[in-house]
């Protein structure tokens, strides 16, 4: 079984359980000269590539909270996790965010 | 007109005797779902009579009282002697919300010296006494239910789920404890 790290509660837990909450770092655009091309990017659009990607994790049969993750999708290896709100680690090989 | 309308325990009765495990209802119980900022646990601990943990999976326990840390900033009280536990969060004036969970939950012991092998069965949480000592205690899942598992001792654990939950995980625990 993939074992997660949950930021909040310092350890490694099943997969079980945790729930996917999503791609990581999707601001809400904001201004007066937000159009409807920045809102459908903001609530559509979504990169999906092969490799590093930046999600949100849920720890909802634990502790509950949202919190982020580095998933490789192609090993389905998590590189890191980290709190929500903070910002994403800048040296993951590939990543995007 | 009942003064008060008698309550069935819905667990009523039940229990296995397993090869080195019993399943067995809890008493019952008062219970409280606490959630509150930290400026505001000195207070709501002062009001319940112990200290609310803040280490991640730990509990504390003072006489029939214990308090079991669920997330940063939700608790778990279980009251076992009957004590209204919301009526004393109701005079704290410091921000939170406190929620009698009393009948939501019911409770479960699990005891003997096979009592991880069994919670295993359907939990997949290291149960080893390294990884989930003696105070440990920490919501999960156990099998399609669930549950806040505390260990209480070291062959010891109580097992709290939902109510409409109760018969799903004696029966699991049931086959297990027949199983292991």
């Amino acid at each position: 079984m993939l074992l997660i790290h949950c930021p909040y509660c310092g350890e490694a837990r099943p997969e079980l359980e945790f729930r996917h909450a999503g791609e990581a770092h999707v601001a809400r655009p904001v201004g007066a000269d937000v159009g409807d091309e920045d809102f459908e990017a903001f609530l559509f659009l979504r990169a999906n590539p092969k490799g590093i990607v930046f999600e949100r994790w849920r720890h909802i049969h634990g502790c509950g909270r949202f919190f982020n993750a580095a998933r490789d999708t192609v090993s389905d290896r998590f590189l890191v996790t980290y709190k929500a709100g903070d910002k994403a680690p800048a040296d993951i090989e590939g990543g995007r965010v | 007109m009942a003064d008060m309308l008698p309550r069935d325990e819905i667990l009523e009765g039940r229990m296995v005797e397993g090869e080195g495990v019993t399943v067995m209802p809890a008493a019952p119980a008062s219970r409280l779902s606490l959630r509150a900022p930290e400026k505001s646990l000195a207070s709501l601990s002062k009001a319940l009579g112990l200290e609310l943990p803040t280490n991640p999976k730990s509990s504390a326990t003072v006489g029939s009282r214990a308090a079991l840390w669920l997330g940063p900033d939700e608790w778990l009280v279980i009251e076992g002697s009957g004590a209204a536990l919301a009526a004393a969060c109701a005079r704290v004036k410091a921000f939170h919300a406190a929620v009698d969970i009393s009948h939501r939950n019911t409770g479960l012991i699990v005891s003997g010296p096979r009592c991880a092998d069994v919670l295993n069965a359907g939990c997949p949480q290291d149960l080893s006494l390294a990884a989930f000592p003696v105070g440990a205690a920490s919501r999960t899942v156990l099998g399609k239910a669930e549950a806040v598992l505390w260990r209480t001792a070291r062959d010891a654990f109580r097992v709290e789920c939902w109510r409409s939950f109760a018969d799903y995980v004696f029966m699991l625990l049931e086959a297990a404890a027949r199983d292991v």
